[in-house]
Formats: structure tokens, sequence, C-alpha cells
């Protein structure tokens, strides 16, 4: 076990020699399932462990984070350094951030997706940090031969009370790193947290705020050229031929020629112009004359595929998500049931970065940087794709202008990797808005059939069946088998204690890539199911509210269901002023809304407010987690009123901010936003404030005009 | 190709590039100033609003040639020490999320603060409508612009 050996000096020194920090400590994985163990540089040496050195502190004693997670407006830039500064007893201020290159060995599971960050490392965090400092003080308590117990920490020094000695951290960092790492430390109480739980700024705001901050288009490495790809509008399609003579025309233009590159299961053919400008590749695109062979599989319309959907629903089962007691038998007999159908459409990530990636393929290594969210996934795959091996691929993240859960595929590395090894050299691949618009992955568009009985004022059956593509699929899921993300969203309670309940999946394919999109299924499900929910709550003559209070009973539901009815004046609102509620689950956070509408003097209704509160148990910065909900609800806003991907004969329609339009400033209402206090583990903060906007906001609209919304996006100057 | 010079942020900039080359290509790839950004090349997005002689353009459909002989200012310009008001408001609230579109916020912010030193909601609005922010952080730019108009007033000179 490597915590019970001693570590020899001499290999200590080795490891010193290694690292330019003195002290460094990171984890160590000893096995898949097990709790990582805290080593310091020198435990990693002597027990042959990859060291990733997340913490490091100088003979200056400036210390150094590495952010083992992309920073794309989320907060993890901010929430990891104000994790470690509060257990290590630092100035925030004094911590420098860098971003961890892409190696799963060192740093685990960097898939910056399922608002994983703070939940998925902050005990370890705290842990670490935590031992940094013990080991501090120890080192400084030896070097003034005073028992440990009399010293502390405070603001990156050793301080010893009774004589009024200290030391600063940088003093006593090279007889810190010669201690073995404690076993067991003591946490502080949340109550005592000095930073942890605090409003405080951004520590990434200031270079946004002049132009310093480097995203991955804003990347420029010594010779580099710039390219534009011509990409099979179809994904599954190839290139049969392409004529590149007035491409070549254009000044500036180096180099034209085919490219392939993988994404997930699949390939996708393009034709890509290498220059010396963005501008110079772009033109030479747009002068390429591309001959495409799309046969061999089919071109969809949006109609079709609706109507298939549509279709499946009527005539087909689907496979067991979740089936209980007997629902089909409750529904056949009823004599009142409800019947409904919920549609959502495919949605577009549109990052105001669009997709871009530099790549610099040498001989004996490939080197990539760009607005990457799986920088370990792209290491990984462009290792197999390419055939190198895994430690000579380097990749680095920059900022990510937006990413929404696009930035998390391998294809545009892959592509940038295969240009720059054709080309000998290293080049940027800029993806025009066109490009990111209409080349996907998108989030699926979902049909969902609902059905439910009341009786008694309680729902007696509830079956939902769901046709729509499974984002599995695309990564080689097995196809017989339910989505298992099915319910995603929907609050478990119900699923557990609905006596009758089937979710039931029916597989559905076409030849469009589908995948993540912020908040994944919670996206269409939570409209779905919140908005029958309210159906339900409306036939059994409840309140909608006073309804799901009765299936929530956990304490924690309880409570954040008394807080929204309390803050958004739930109880005192009049009979039809336009109030709808929602509440949705996902990546471990509540998020309960309300939002309030009324009518347009000249026609539709507006939106006047919207309330949220989160529970997403241990938090970091109350004001990130404002600015996610505040972001979440736009995005929401957005996909609910205005967004949907077209397909016409297979190409996505719509390819510009011309006419796939974004709210914009005016359309933006009020939010008022609470978080629960508890001392539950952490839940997700990025994606959950999403799910419950869109029900919430239709629900409202029936609460107003009598109107059910069951088909997104709607317009609400044409409700 | 044309030899030009361009003048970014108080400097001269003696380049080589064709005369059609919009003027955000021409900042970010020949003068290497990166804080200006692409968002959609068709006037769509804002982030790529720089100052032309002091009125903000869409670098992306304004020709290089139509900047010749005129004062530019990007994002790297507004000042020295990252201290414009609309720049400290902008920090003082928090406003960027990715970040990615607020250097063409605060370039419309700014001049909409130089014609409406007390702008309405309504102002605020119908100037910022052409800056697309897909984090949502609309209400903070609404906040920071008001917070940057009463800070502007503080430091004037009183009449």
């Amino acid at each position: 076990m490597i915590d019970e050996q001693t570590v020899s000096r001499r290999n200590f020194l080795k490891t010193s020699a290694l690292t330019s920090a003195v002290f460094s400590l990171g984890f160590y994985w000893p096995g898949s399932g097990k709790a990582a163990k805290i080593v310091n540089a020198a435990e990693a040496n002597n027990f042959g462990v990859e060291m990733n050195s997340w913490v490091h502190i100088d003979k200056s004693g400036k210390v150094t984070i590495f952010d083992h997670r992309a920073e794309m407006g989320q907060g993890s830039y901010q929430a990891v350094p104000q994790i470690v500064a509060e257990e290590l007893e630092v100035n925030l201020n004094e911590i420098s951030v860098v971003f961890a290159q892409g190696d799963a060995k060192k740093y685990g599971n960097q898939v910056t997706g399922g608002s994983s960050t703070v939940r998925g490392s902050y005990k370890n965090l705290l842990k670490l940090s935590a031992t940094a400092r013990e080991m501090l003080i120890q080192a400084g308590a030896t070097k003034w031969g005073v028992p440990k117990i009399e010293c502390h920490a405070e603001a990156g020094h050793v301080i010893h009370k009774p004589s009024g000695k200290r030391m600063h951290y940088g003093e006593l960092v090279e007889a810190a790193s010669k201690l073995e790492a404690p076993k067991d430390v003591v946490l502080k109480k949340r109550a005592d947290y000095k930073l942890i739980g605090k409003p405080l700024r951004r520590l990434d705001t200031p270079m946004k705020t002049n132009g310093t901050a480097v995203f991955g288009l804003d990347k420029m490495i010594p010779g580099m050229l710039y390219a534009a790809v011509e990409r099979n509008p179809r994904l599954r399609g190839k290139v049969k031929s392409f004529d590149d003579s007035r491409t070549r025309l254009i000044p500036g233009v180096k180099n034209v020629f085919k490219v392939k590159m993988g994404v997930f299961n699949t390939y996708r053919e393009g034709v890509a112009v290498v220059a010396d400008s963005t501008w110079a590749a772009i033109q030479g695109k747009k002068a390429l004359k591309v001959e495409w062979d799309d046969t061999g599989f089919e071109h969809l319309d949006s109609e079709e595929i609706y109507k298939r959907q549509a279709e499946a629903l009527k005539t087909q089962e689907g496979l067991a998500f979740k089936k209980q007691g007997e629902p089909n038998e409750i529904i056949a007999k009823a004599t009142k049931k409800i019947d409904v159908t919920y549609e959502t459409p495919y949605q577009y990530h549109a990052a105001m970065e669009p997709l871009n990636c530099v790549a610099h393929y040498q001989e004996d290594k490939l080197e990539i940087w760009g607005p990457i969210q799986a920088p370990e996934w792209v290491q990984d795959y462009i290792s197999k794709e390419m055939s190198i091996s895994k430690e000579k691929v380097i990749v680095n993240m920059t900022f990510l202008g937006g990413g929404f859960g696009r930035k998390a595929f391998m294809d545009y590395p892959h592509e940038a990797a295969v240009i720059s090894k054709e080309i000998k050299g290293p080049v940027q691949v800029v993806w025009t808005r066109e490009d990111d618009a209409t080349q996907g992955p998108f989030r699926p568009g979902i049909t969902y059939r609902c059905e439910g009985v009341i009786k008694d004022g309680e729902i007696d059956a509830f079956k939902v069946k769901l046709a729509g593509q499974n984002n599995s699929h695309w990564r080689g899921g097995k196809k017989d088998v339910p989505n298992g993300s099915a319910s995603e969203g929907f609050l478990k309670p119900y699923t557990d204690s609905i006596k009758n309940l089937a979710i039931m999946d029916i597989p559905f394919e076409t030849p469009i890539p589908t995948m993540w999109w912020r908040s994944v299924y919670a996206s269409t499900n939570g409209f779905a199911y919140e908005s029958f929910l309210d159906e339900l709550a409306h036939e059994a003559g409840k309140d909608p509210l006073d309804f799901r209070r009765a299936y929530l009973k956990e304490d924690r539901l309880q409570k954040l269901i008394d807080k929204i009815e309390e803050v958004s004046g739930w109880k005192s609102r009049k009979k039809g002023e336009g109030f709808g509620v929602a509440i949705t689950e996902c990546f471990s956070s509540t998020v309960a809304q309300v939002v309030k509408v009324s009518k347009l003097e000249t026609g539709g209704v507006k939106v006047d407010k919207v309330w949220a509160v989160m529970d997403c148990g241990w938090y970091v910065n109350p004001d990130t987690i404002k600015a996610q909900i505040e972001g979440s609800v736009v995005m929401a806003l957005g996909a609910a009123t205005i967004h949907q991907v077209k397909f016409k004969d297979g190409m996505a329609v719509d390819n510009n901010f011309s006419t796939y339009q974004m709210p914009r400033i005016a359309d933006i209402p009020p939010i008022d936003i609470h978080i629960m206090d508890n001392d539950a583990d952490a839940g997700g903060v990025g994606e959950p404030g999403l799910p419950p906007f869109a029900p919430a906001l239709t629900n409202a609209i029936f609460d107003l005009t009598g109107k059910r919304v069951r088909k997104l996006p709607f317009s609400l100057l044409g409700v | 190709m044309a030899k030009i010079t361009l003048n970014i942020n108080k400097k001269e900039y003696p380049l080589e590039a064709d005369p059609q080359m919009p003027l955000l290509w021409a900042i970010r790839d020949l003068a290497g100033l990166k804080g200006t950004k692409y968002g959609c090349g068709v006037a769509q997005c804002g982030a790529c609003v720089v100052h032309l002689d002091g009125e903000a353009v869409r670098s992306c459909v304004t020709k290089v040639s139509r900047a010749v002989g005129k004062q530019v200012v990007t994002i790297e310009g507004l000042s020295e020490t990252n201290s414009h008001p609309v720049q400290k408001a902008w920090q003082e609230i928090d406003v960027p999320q990715c970040g990615y579109c607020h250097s063409g916020q605060i370039m419309s912010a700014v001049v909409l603060l130089r014609e409406k030193p007390n702008p309405t909601d309504q102002d605020i609005d119908d100037a910022m409508a052409g800056n697309i922010c897909r984090c949502g952080t609309y209400l903070r730019i609404r906040a920071a612009i008001h917070l940057a108009a009463d800070e502007q007033k503080k430091a004037a000179p009183q009449g």
C-alpha cells in the first residue's frame, strides 16, 4: 500500500528535479471504484504512479492549481480554486489556474458534462487541500520546535500563536514536500467556511472584459496556417469528386484536399482548403465545386420524421424502461382518460464560438489546442484513429466560448489533426457559423404519448411512451434495450410511488446525427412529464402544486415546494392569473420554477416573471448558481418559443442567426432565484435550471387561457 | 493583395491584405489582435463590434479598405488597465459566463453610454438588440450598463 511505505530521499530529489514546483500534491487512483489517495510528488515517483500535481506551491509561495475540467462559462475556473483556497488557507487572488492537459490516468474523468465538475471532485479537492495545509503546518512546527497543535494556517502563512512567529508557505514548501501525506485530516465545518458558499467574483472575469482570455479561435502558434472545410451536408454522405480550380486562384490559398473525420461510429467527408488567413480559407471553400455521393441512406424531411414518430406511438408498445402494476389494463377499462401527445424539436447548440481546433502534427508527437470539453476522450480517440501512442497525443484546453455539450465530441480535433498531418505543419481549422449550425450532432427531437387515469383525485394509471433518437446509438450503444434516460428529469418519487405505471421507449432511428445538448433528455422529458402532470392535476381538480406535493414526500422536496410557493406568491395568486409550475431533477439537483404570464393587448402572451428555487445540496458559489439558472432560463426560453432545427432532404435548413434567431436582451423577463441550504451532497449546477422552464411556461399559459401547448417550439404571440 | 496601413488602438499596423477582406480577419489574423470575435460573419450577432472613428461597426462585414485612414479601437484598446467604466461595471456584476460575446457587448455599450449617458431600459434594449449572448447574461448586461452610467455620472465634473 502506497501510504504505508516510506519515501526515500533519493527518489524525492529525482522527482523534484522533474517538477518546477517545490511542493506538489495530487491524487492517485489505486483502482477502479476505489477512493482516490493523496500523494506528493515523491510518493508518486517512488511507487511508479502518475502524479497529477493538482496543487503546486513554489518557493515564492505562489499557488498553482490544475483545473482538470473545461471552462465554458459554467464556472469551473472559479469553483475549483474557491474549494482549494478554503482548506489550503490561501487568498483566492494568490492562486493561478492552469488548465490540465487531457490525461485520464492522471486526472480521472475530465469530461465536462453532466454538470459534474464540482459534485464529482469536491470531496477529493477539500481533502487534498486540507492535507497540504496540515503538511505545511507540520513543517512550520518542526522548524520552530513547537507542538503542531499550537500552530495554525492563515492567508498563506503558518502561525505559532504563543510566540507570534509566522512563516510564509513559500519558506516551508521544501520541508513540507519531504513529509509523508497524513492519512486523515480534519475538514472544516461548513459554518466555518470563509470562502465556500460566498458569492465571490469569478477569477476569469477580468480576462473576459479586455480581450485577453484565450479561446480556441484565439490560439496562435508560429507558422500556423488556417483551414476551412466544405463538409458533406449529410453526415453519412461521401465526396465523389471536387473541382478546386477557382479555389486555387484565391490569393493566400495553399492547399486543397479531401479529408475524412470520425464522428463517433461513423465518418464525415469533406474538402479542406488551407490558406494563410481565415478569410482566404473561407473564400476558397466557397469557390469549391464538390459532387457528393449521397447514396445508401435516407434523406429525410422534418415532417417525415415526426410522422413516423406519431405512427410509431400509435402502433408500437416499445421496450419497457419501467413498468409496474397494471397500467394498460386500467387505461383500457377506464371510462375517462387523458391521452395526449407532446412533441419536441431537434435543437442546435449554437455556442457563440463556432467549432475550431489547432493541431500540430510532428513526427514524434501530435499537439492539439482547442475549445474542448473532453480532452482525454480526444486523446484516446485520435490515438486510436491515427495510430499514435496515447502519450504522444497532447491535448490542451483553451477557454470555451460556450459548449452546451457540442464540444464534448472528437470530430473537430480529429479533423484538425488529419489536416495538420497532411500539410506537415500547424493549422487552425475554423468552422464557419454555417458549418457549425448545419453539421450537428443535434439534440434529438422526441415525441411522447402520455396516457393517464385519475381516480378519487389520485393517479390511478400513468403511461408515457417516447419515440425519438437515442444518443447512445451513435456511440455504439445496444439497440435492443430501452433508452436509459427515458425518464431523466422526472422526479423519482413519482415513478416509485405511482402504483400502475409504464415508461416505454420505442426504438427510433434516422441518419441525422444526435448527441447531448444542455440537460440532455431532461430538456425534452421535462416538458412532456411535467405538462402531463399538470393535466392530471387539473383532471383531479387539484391545485397543481398541492397535487405534486402529495407525491413528493421527501423532506428536501417538501421544503423546495414550500419555498417556491412562498417566493412566487403562489397561494395569493388569483384564479386564471397565469401562473404555472414545474419541478424537475437532473444531475442530482432539483429545480422548481414558477412562471407568470399575461395577455398582450396586441394578442399573444408575455412572460412577466420567473421564480426559480434550486436544491443542489452543498455548493461553492451562489452567484455562479444564479448565473447558471439565469442562463438556463434564457436558453430554455429560446428552445421553447423559437428554436427548431428543420430538415429538408436530409439536411439542416437554417444555417445562421438570421434565420435561427436567438433571444435578445428585450426578450428576457426578470428572474428571481433562490438556493436551498442543506447538508446534502453537492449536485450539478450548469444544467438543472433548464428543464422546468418550458413546462412551467406552458402550464402558466393553460392557467391564463385554458389552452394547452403540447408542441414546441410555439410562438408566444400566437397563443 | 494590397499594402495598407491600419491604425488600431493608436498603433500603426502595416499589412498586406485583400482589400475585400473583412476588417475582422485583418484585425485577428493579420494584426494578431484576438480580442475581437468571429460569431456569425453576417452582422447578426455583434461579437465582432469595434469602433471605427468612434462609431460601433460590425467588423465581420466591414471591408478592411474602409478602415484605412481611420481610427480603429478594439476591446484591447478601450483602456490600458481594464478600467473603462463599462469594463469595471462588467467586473463588478460578474457579467460574463463563457465570455466570448462580451468584447462586442462592451464595445456596443460604450457607444450607447456616450450617446445616452442616462439610458432607460428601452434605450438599452434598442442599443443592445444586435448583440447575442448564448449564455444568457442579458439581465446582468442591463444591470452593468446602468451601473456604468451611474459611475460615469459620479466621475463627471459637477456643474
